[in-house]
């Protein structure tokens, strides 16, 4: 049974979708009931995968029991299950946040979500470049559909420029795949990372291209600099727990990026190792600086705590740029912590809007309401975590990456992600005052806390205070991950070597 | 044939390109979907070209690579369901913005019919 725990995280939401996708309209307590224990479950077996995959151990899952670079294989390696980890946890949190009223604002929330983790959870499995383009597929198509969830003119605004963006992505990708396959004649990762090294030089031109095409695709879905102008605005205006859930969809993009350029471009590629370091130093510097004008320029707080997610993401492609191991424990560490508090501030940006009618989560002079002080510790511990200052997460994390960074590239590193931290407490700070001091006087309006609602919420930005306590044994974990990913051989040896049996673990 | 193959991939791609920027969602729609078929037959021909080969081994002396017939299905398979959604999408756009353009502006008219009111002015 054991050994087939890594296809768990895919089929699980798959036939969840499917029992919740027969009855189209309305929600009732049965259909929350199935999604809430589907997630719950998940939950549950990424953790059992995340403590297998902790000790250093790699997981080959051979689909349909075709050998390696033949049939399609998912790879469980200490990367993947703490994604898959992340995912889940994050989605629970979604879910509860969302069942307390916003999941029957559209039709089929439910199936479409588990659809969308299905995508998230094989995107983060899958070993096969071709897999994660379907798979890459599969989480978008319910994204859009997730999107536009409510409906109303912003979303439907937002969601047009965010499939059409997506879309040429798409094609951008199969291009990219096709150049790659041509060139190299397989598709599936480890085999690719063997081939690389041995590629005649006439051919390195040509998967140069590849590479650099799907470095573009990956920008796009991470949100880099030239390619991010569409997170802003589709992320702000979807619901709350769907903007929630989308915080790890930008990781998508961080993620294969992490997996392509560390493993097929990795060391053993000669003349093409490192081919995307440069590109995503300067870019992600590029766009932590951006992001930061657009944290201060922000009119809506959650238009602000999407330029967060940006700085975010530029803080992480600066990791990846970076020369030493330990930047990418540094990354890891920051990108569980990024993914976890973004969601939780949208969550909470929904329910001081809902307390503050029709002003809504834009920063200016609203009503008072109920609530303020449960809603404004709320926010305090957010902005601190997500603006980085100590004691919470956000504050180890950058430290941990900055004490990383070699003396040149400290001496780009330091000051644009200090001074992009300094406009983020500026920013979050006035946000804050407004929302919560400035009001007019006369009888507080709002309505009553929804409970799912708080719990959702408060479970998430608690992980800030919760990952400091923990620093200790997540640190080791993705310092580890980080040391994992560096040794491409034993991911290839996994992946290719034919005895199955004895990788499919421990039966 | 690799002459004339590449020729008409690198048509399609030219036209999708041009029609998706485009300030309009039905000529973004086209552009796209124009798009996808480039990126299928240059899926397709990754393989490299074999003329009277099946995707078998031990039938013929030349036999074509199976796997981008497999992968270009698939794509079409994708490219198809996306296209039908961006269709959708963009009659919903119509429909509730009360205009066809990309930004979902008034202020963006077509130059064409601005020129044309002109003169019958």
């Amino acid at each position: 049974m054991i050994q087939h725990l890594p296809i768990v995280p895919i089929l699980l939401p798959l036939v969840a979708a499917i029992v919740l996708l027969r009855k189209r309209e309305g929600v009732d307590p049965v259909r929350r009931t199935i999604s809430i224990t589907t997630t719950t479950l998940l939950v549950m077996a990424s953790l059992a995968l995340t403590l297998q995959a902790a000790d250093g151990h790699i997981f080959v899952y051979h689909l349909g029991n075709w050998p390696a670079p033949w049939g399609i294989v998912l790879v469980v390696d200490r990367l993947s299950a703490l994604m898959v980890l992340l995912t889940s946890l994050l989605a629970l949190c979604c879910l509860m946040h969302a069942c307390s009223g916003q999941d029957g604002e559209g039709s089929n929330f439910h199936g479409l979500f588990q659809l969308q983790l299905m995508g998230l959870n094989g995107a983060f499995l899958t070993g096969d470049l071709f897999n994660l383009f379907v798979f890459f597929e599969v989480l978008l198509l319910a994204s859009y559909a997730l999107l536009m969830h409510g409906g109303g003119k912003p979303r439907v605004q937002a969601g047009l420029h965010y499939v059409v963006l997506n879309l040429a992505g798409s094609s951008l990708f199969l291009i990219a795949l096709g150049v790659l396959y041509g060139s190299l004649g397989t598709l599936n990762m480890a085999d690719m990372a063997q081939r690389v090294s041995s590629l005649p030089a006439e051919r390195t031109g040509l998967v140069y291209a590849g590479a650099l095409l799907l470095l573009v695709v990956f920008a796009l879905k991470a949100a880099m600099l030239p390619l991010y102008f569409w997170l802003p605005r589709a992320y702000s205006s979807a619901s709350a727990p769907v903007g929630a859930l989308f915080a790890i969809m930008t990781k998508v993009g961080i993620y294969a990026q992490l997996r392509v350029f560390t493993l097929i471009f990795g060391d053993q590629a000669g003349q093409l190792s490192g081919l995307a370091q440069p590109w995503l130093w300067w870019g992600g510097l590029a766009t932590l600086a951006v992001a930061a004008v657009g944290v201060l320029s922000a009119r809506d707080l959650r238009i602000q705590i999407t330029y967060f997610m940006l700085i975010s993401v530029g803080i992480l492609l600066c990791g990846q740029g970076m020369a030493a191991v330990d930047s990418r424990g540094a990354l890891l560490y920051y990108l569980v912590h990024t993914t976890l508090v973004s969601g939780g501030l949208l969550l909470l940006a929904d329910m001081i809007a809902d307390q503050r009618g029709k002003v809504g989560t834009r920063i200016a002079r609203g009503r008072a309401f109920h609530h303020t002080t449960l809603l404004g510790a709320l926010y305090f511990v957010g902005a601190i975590a997500m603006a980085g200052l100590p004691p919470l997460s956000g504050a180890v994390g950058k430290a941990w990456l900055m004490s990383t960074a070699a003396f040149n590239e400290a001496l780009w590193l330091w000051p644009v992600l200090l001074l992009s931290s300094l406009a983020g407490v500026i920013a979050a700070s006035r946000a804050g005052s407004t929302l919560f001091w400035r009001r007019s006087d006369g009888e507080p309006g709002g309505t009553h806390l929804a409970r799912g609602k708080l719990i959702g919420t408060a479970s998430l930005l608690a992980t800030a205070p919760l990952m400091v306590i923990l620093a200790g044994p997540i640190s080791d974990y993705t310092q580890a991950t980080a040391a994992q990913l560096g040794a491409t051989q034993q991911y290839r040896n996994a992946v290719l070597s034919g005895n199955t049996r004895a990788q499919e673990g421990v039966e | 044939m690799e002459a004339l193959y590449a020729i008409t991939t690198g048509v399609l791609t030219a036209c999708g390109v041009y029609m998706t920027l485009r300030g309009r969602t039905f000529p973004v729609v086209v552009g796209l979907t124009l798009l996808t078929y480039a990126v299928n037959l240059f899926l397709f021909s990754m393989g490299g070209l074999t003329t009277h080969g099946a995707a078998l081994i031990g039938q013929n002396e030349a036999y074509a690579d199976p796997l981008p017939q497999a992968l270009v299905l698939t794509a079409i398979v994708i490219g198809f369901a996306m296209t039908a959604f961006s269709v959708i999408l963009a009659m919903r756009s119509r429909g509730d913005l009360g205009n066809d353009s990309v930004d979902g502006s008034r202020t963006d008219r077509d130059p064409d019919q601005d020129s044309r009111r002109e003169s019958k002015a």
